[in-house]
């Protein structure tokens, strides 16, 4: 039989205590959570107002969206990280980026067999430009490096390689590490390279030299000229594009993404 | 549109441009007319328009000939127009295209939008009215010919002075979108600094906030785009929006997958649903973060990474251990394969192709030779034979 007493109203009153306690607890995070809630509203009020007035010179200026994105990276937001976010919803960023990305993995894949996965960002520009037609809303390199950093996420080895003025785009999972960075900027200048050349520049020895250009080599992104006069010649598609016809081909169109 | 001359489209000494618009179509009256496709252009002086396939072709007629203006909203199928009310014609105008008009107004369409910004600046003229306070000293010859219309140095410096103007213009413009932009800023920052100190008291009491409000917390993070501050991770898992996803993609992708052997990589899925969804489309972190769940979710899909870093959606009927044996026999009936060769063989992606010689190769069932002429794959004799 229990006693109903102080012992149990003891225990009875310390519960309600603590109950009240917890209660207080979650009260405070309540308010806050409450107050950023409608503190959400009023910024998606400001963000609506924002982009009635502005949302075309977003769309239609690039540096203005350059702008955009370095304001928003510097005060710790990424506008792009959802499709559910406001500044998708609300500016229409977020579906301009995303379809980037999408025509970038075509192109990029269309053109793999060819490149080996490596292409500059100005071949990829053009390409990209061409497929989304003349009536299509511009768009800049920049907004291909943001699309390109956003791709990275999906784990088919998207990368930026910095090379020259500019930079090479890799979108195959292959291993690329300082080396055969170093040696694709070498190559950069005239679309190809010596082993001679790697050592006189790099101050490398004749192994490193070769492994790095074998690898190259063997993920498809160099192609080998034994017939040059003096020595070999490791050449990078990627790197060449004035040789070759601008157009995909159907063929290559079919590869890619049904 | 009797009040319109030919003009060379110069910009006159002392006259600026202030705003101009492309795709913009004028009718004389409720009438439209034949100029159906233009740049108008506003100066301090005068409301131009030309011919967007003739550059040659244009008509002006000075801001002092209008009398008001009314805006006209967009309806369906009709663009926005503004309405311009004008004075009647000068005698001493100078030719334009029309002789005569039975209407005192003309409108302007705008059928590439771009209204709201041209009747502010147009109001502002008309109240300004800098025109009376800049008279354009030398106007400077031009050939009443429309088809001529240039000569040549006065050509140039027109050119320069219009494009200084644009310049002068487009950063006036961006300055006041700019200025806008970081007003929106500091408000974003706001939110931020809150979704910080609310994160710093949820690490505080350990626990005792529900779960409730951890999802709450999680998608107001998610409409703004911060980080979460607690666990560092973008949004990760757990909000409602990346679970309904989760959900929606186990059937979208359903059939697809069977179409492609029960295997796809996440590229090709993130192509897939975004040019079929269209607008709206999912970023790639959305994809990723509602593959994540689809385990836990039970869907019929699972999310595989391999070693590689490549990551696929597979059936959960799918087995790719069992593929495996199979490449193998493909293998070894033709003695030896590339990921190319192998993948045309199948059917499959190279990508894809490759991963499972590679994942065959780690069973032990394949062995690789690795040379300047690439990657191929043999059938593990080593094990077989031995």
């Amino acid at each position: 039989m229990h006693r109903r007493g102080v012992g149990a109203g003891a225990i009875a009153k310390k519960k309600l205590a603590e109950a009240k306690y917890k209660e207080r607890g979650t009260v405070l995070a309540e308010d806050q959570l409450a107050q950023m809630s409608k503190q959400l509203d009023m910024f998606k009020t400001n963000l609506e107002e924002f982009a009635s007035k502005h949302k075309q010179e977003i769309r239609k200026n690039p540096e203005f969206r350059v702008q955009f994105q370095d304001m928003c990276a510097t005060i710790g937001v990424d506008p792009l990280a959802s499709g559910k976010g406001f500044w998708s919803e609300m500016l229409g960023v977020g579906d301009f980026y995303y379809e980037l990305g999408v025509q970038i993995i075509e192109v990029c894949l269309a053109l793999k067999h060819r490149n080996g996965g490596l292409i500059t960002l100005e071949e990829l520009h053009q390409q990209v430009l061409k497929g989304r037609g003349k009536f299509a809303q511009d768009v800049s390199q920049d907004d291909l490096l943001r699309a390109i950093k956003k791709l990275k996420v999906l784990g088919n080895g998207f990368g930026i390689i910095p090379v020259g003025g500019t930079y090479l785009v890799q979108s195959v999972p292959a291993e690329l590490n300082m080396d055969h960075t170093v040696v694709l900027q070498l190559a950069e200048k005239k679309g190809y390279v010596t082993v001679s050349e790697i050592r006189s520049s790099l101050k490398w020895e004749m192994e490193r030299a070769k492994q790095v250009l074998e690898h190259l080599l063997k993920e498809g992104m160099a192609w080998l000229d034994t017939q040059a006069a003096g020595e070999p010649q490791y050449w990078l598609p990627a790197l060449f594009t004035e040789l070759y016809s601008q157009e995909i081909t159907p063929e290559e169109a079919k590869e890619a993404i049904p | 549109m009797d009040r319109f001359s030919w003009t060379s489209g110069l910009l006159e000494l002392g006259e600026t441009l202030v705003v101009q618009q492309r795709g913009v179509r004028l009718y004389d009256g409720e009438e439209k007319v034949k100029f159906d496709s233009g740049v108008l252009l506003l100066s301090t002086h005068r409301l131009l328009w030309r011919d967007q396939k003739n550059h040659e072709y244009c008509i002006a007629v000075p801001l002092s000939q209008v009398v008001f203006i009314e805006e006209q909203a967009a309806g369906i199928g009709k663009s926005a127009k503004i309405v311009v009310h004008l004075h009647p014609a000068s005698s001493n105008k100078e030719p334009g295209p029309f002789q005569s008009s039975k209407y005192s107004y003309i409108k302007l369409s705008f059928k590439e939008h771009g209204q709201i910004e041209f009747y502010r600046r147009l109001s502002e003229e008309m109240t300004q009215r800098r025109w009376e306070s800049m008279p354009t000293g030398q106007t400077i010859q031009v050939n009443k010919d429309p088809q001529a219309g240039r000569i040549r140095a006065v050509g140039i410096v027109g050119i320069e002075r219009k494009l200084e103007e644009k310049r002068k213009e487009t950063d006036k413009n961006i300055s006041e979108a700019f200025e806008d932009l970081s007003k929106l800023m500091e408000k974003a920052k706001e939110m931020v600094e809150l979704s910080k100190s609310i994160a710093n008291k949820i690490k505080e009491k350990q626990g005792d906030i529900t779960e409730d409000e951890t999802i709450r917390f999680k998608s107001y993070l998610l409409s703004m785009g911060i980080a979460n501050p607690v666990t560092r991770e973008t949004y990760g898992s757990g909000t409602q929006y990346h679970m309904q996803l989760a959900k929606q993609l186990a059937g979208i992708l359903q059939t697809p997958l069977e179409e492609r052997g029960g295997i796809m990589s996440l590229t090709e899925v993130y192509c897939l649903v975004n040019r079929a969804r269209g607008l709206e489309l999912l970023s790639p972190e959305d994809l990723v973060n509602a593959c994540k769940m689809l385990e836990s979710l039970k869907l019929p899909l699972r999310l595989r990474i391999f070693d590689s870093g490549v990551m696929v959606i597979e059936l959960q009927s799918h087995n790719e251990e069992e593929m495996v044996a199979s490449a193998l026999e493909t293998v070894s009936e033709k003695g030896s394969l590339t990921a190319d060769e192998f993948a045309k063989l199948v059917g499959m992606s190279v990508l894809l192709a490759k991963e499972r010689l590679l994942l065959a190769e780690k069973m032990g069932h394949l062995c690789r030779d690795d040379s300047v002429e690439g990657l191929r794959f043999y059938p593990n004799l080593f094990l077989t034979q031995s």
